[in-house]
């Protein structure tokens, strides 16, 4: 994609978005939710030797948010590439030969 | 070999590693000392974030609060991880588009005014000099409590050290430093936390252990345990919460915000080659973080239920060794209330504030202290921080892992250290002086005046380091309330509201700065006895109330911004441009040069 104004880059954009607010509301019940305003609430459940609320806020939500950074990486990388802006698409064009320009500075 | 010969060795061994890699990361020119050359690999970037991030407090002094305070100790687990995801999914990817070096660069261009870049200088000194005076710190009482130097002598060390490798390395050997020392300090951690995993619950992995049964053969769930005990010392039930729910809800979202909004944190990314790279990273970054962060939490209950099991209602003479040494470094204190010669543990204070130790002993062989004891039946006084110092020696654990510990205290408080100072030094060099004040100024002079800056920081640190003012633990909810109500907004609007302009973005910033600022020195300073509950606006503490100026600052930029003229053309075309990854090498290198 040669420009960054075209209905190309803002239907990119509002994927983008979409994808981001999925991942931020996960993101808010697995700890602002399940961890502190329902924790009362889901320690009525047991997890292994876990209240479950217990559980969310010091061990559950953690695990969540790697997995939730992982997942818009992995998503973001399939998009990029469906838009056609990602960095490997690029790979031959001239400024892209950082590395090599910074090699022969030195 | 006795745990001091052992912990210099350790603490020697790293030190001429750090130095190693310093001599071999020289920084050449601005680009490598600000950014090290945005050439580093997203999985070492990922442990140097790390490493930058988890601190002194983190390592030595979050499990013993976590082991305290029960479940709400989840405030600085979720508080200090969640903030991770908002830097991957709303900021660092777009930041490293962008380009520059810091984040006064990206305020002062996207709101294309000198202004906003000073009202951004401020916060990144203010909030960076906050957390620098406590690593510093840090250092000083690891070095006094392992090695038995002064708390002056350990802080020079240090300053020694960061001196070498910040001012000669930049971002490069801070980079590098910052990998090596993220090994040091997890290994540190994990070790003695297996082994008490191990020996209270017969699971080698913590954040098993943490909901399995006690190894005693009771067949009791340790949290069950733990409750148990509280309840019957009077505690609070461990997994229960006591704040209530507002603050709680609170402080989390001003630590979350805070953290991605942190200036040392963010310019991280900015190291990366790629977009890609910067979004990967603060992946690795999370998951790097999480094994220390999700230990923590297992590690504090362990030692609780030790704790209590080993003192409460013990006779004094029959206390284990670790229990009197640590008494030897003023770190636990036993008043003998009612003259029977054994431990009461029991909820509320032995007695108001340290310990003040006289130069006697009791009948049991204790040291007494010259504090008026309370009228409540505890007679323990304990320092949370024992709770990860005297872990090894808790488990029974070779000299070694003690000296290990240290190692990594250390570690821990350096690589935070130094992250800090690089950033403090480049706010002066290149945001001040180049962007500002010096224009001229080539690329050379630059680079000089960031290695002064940076050795005028760390001499400054150091001062802090050795004379603390009194307001120093207060002043930490300053760094993140200050980080979430004026950066994080601007930068987030600034990247996804093409409408957001300079007016907008800088009464906005000044209002959260001034609204946060003034409740947190209300309540600190000002009239610190009404710091109470039902004194603060909607029950919200000073340490939460960061989230309530962020969420003013987001309104007033809104509205100023659309009273007022639209941005001009060029910054629509910037924004537009940073939301698209392609291009990213470019935009590097055209703009470092």
């Amino acid at each position: 994609m040669s420009n960054s104004h075209g209905p190309q880059a803002k239907a990119y954009w509002k994927e983008n978005i979409r994808l981001v607010l999925s991942l931020l509301t996960i993101w808010f019940v697995a700890s602002f939710g399940m961890g502190i305003l329902f924790a009362d609430a889901l320690d009525e459940f047991r997890f292994f030797g876990f209240k479950f609320g217990f559980w969310m806020a010091q061990q559950g939500s953690i695990f969540c948010f790697v997995i939730l950074i992982f997942i818009y990486v992995y998503k973001m990388n399939k998009l990029d590439h469906k838009y056609g802006v990602d960095e490997d698409q690029d790979h031959f064009a001239p400024d892209n030969s950082y590395y090599d320009k910074k090699e022969s500075e030195e | 070999m006795d745990v001091q010969t052992l912990t210099f060795i350790f603490v020697g061994v790293t030190f001429a590693l750090y130095i190693g890699i310093a001599i071999w990361a020289r920084a050449g020119n601005t680009d490598d000392f600000y950014v090290a050359g945005g050439g580093v690999p997203p999985l070492a970037n990922g442990m140097a974030t790390a490493a930058d991030w988890m601190s002194a407090a983190s390592f030595i002094s979050m499990a013993g609060i976590i082991s305290f305070v029960g479940r709400d100790g989840a405030v600085y687990l979720m508080g200090w991880t969640g903030g991770y995801v908002l830097l991957a999914l709303l900021l660092a990817p777009y930041l490293r588009k962008f380009g520059k070096y810091t984040v006064p660069d990206f305020i002062g261009d996207r709101y294309y005014s000198d202004i906003a870049r000073l009202v951004a200088v401020v916060c990144v000194l203010f909030v960076s000099f906050t957390y620098v005076a406590g690593q510093m710190r840090g250092v000083g009482i690891v070095f006094s409590r392992f090695l038995e130097v002064e708390i002056t002598t350990g802080v020079l060390i240090g300053m020694t050290i960061v001196f070498f490798y910040a001012v000669l390395g930049g971002m490069k050997g801070i980079t590098y430093t910052q990998v090596a020392q993220y090994c040091v300090l997890i290994f540190a951690f994990l070790v003695p936390a297996i082994f008490i995993s191990i020996m209270m619950t017969g699971n080698p992995v913590p954040q098993l252990g943490f909901g399995s049964t006690l190894a005693d053969g009771s067949n009791i769930y340790l949290l069950d345990k733990l409750d148990q005990l509280s309840t019957e010392l009077g505690f609070a039930a461990y997994t229960a919460g006591n704040k209530s729910t507002i603050d709680v809800f609170f402080i989390t979202a001003a630590l979350m915000v805070g953290t991605a909004g942190l200036p040392h944190v963010i310019v991280r990314f900015f190291t990366v080659p790629k977009v890609r790279d910067a979004r990967i990273s603060a992946g690795y970054a999370l998951v790097f973080i999480a094994i220390l962060y999700t230990t923590a939490p297992a590690l504090a209950s362990f030692a609780r239920v030790n704790l209590i099991n080993t003192v409460s209602n013990t006779n004094y003479k029959a206390t284990p060794s670790w229990f009197k040494n640590w008494e030897n470094t003023n770190l636990i204190a036993w008043v003998d209330k009612n003259q029977d010669g054994k431990i009461q543990y029991f909820s509320g204070k032995a007695f108001g504030g340290k310990p003040q130790f006289i130069n006697t002993r009791g009948s049991e062989g204790q040291r007494q202290i010259a504090n008026t004891p309370t009228a409540n039946k505890n007679e323990l006084y304990i320092d949370r921080d024992i709770m990860v110092l005297a872990n090894p020696e808790i488990a029974n654990l070779p000299n070694w892992v003690i000296a290990l510990v240290a190692a990594g205290g250390l570690a821990a408080a350096l690589s935070t250290a130094a992250g800090l100072l690089l950033v403090i030094s480049t706010s002066i060099s290149h945001d001040l002086l180049k962007k500002i004040f010096l224009k001229n100024i080539t690329d050379r002079q630059e680079l000089f005046f960031a290695r002064v800056a940076a050795a005028l920081a760390i001499v400054i640190a150091g001062y802090f380091g050795i004379h603390p003012p009194g307001f120093v633990a207060q002043v930490v909810a300053f760094a993140f309330g200050l980080a979430a109500s004026s950066f994080f907004p601007v930068i987030l609007m600034g990247i996804f509201s093409k409408r957001m302009n300079r007016e907008g973005a800088i009464s906005g910033m000044i209002t959260g700065l001034a609204f946060t600022a003034g409740y947190i020195v209300y309540f600190k300073f000002i009239d610190p006895s009404a710091n109470t509950t039902e004194n603060w606006w909607f029950g919200v503490s000073p340490e939460g109330i960061g989230t309530l100026g962020m969420v003013f600052n987001f309104i007033v930029a809104i509205l100023v911004s659309r009273v007022t003229a639209p941005p001009p053309d060029e910054i629509k075309d910037m924004v537009d441009d940073i939301r698209i990854p392609q291009g990213a090498g470019a935009s590097y290198h055209h703009k470092a040069s």
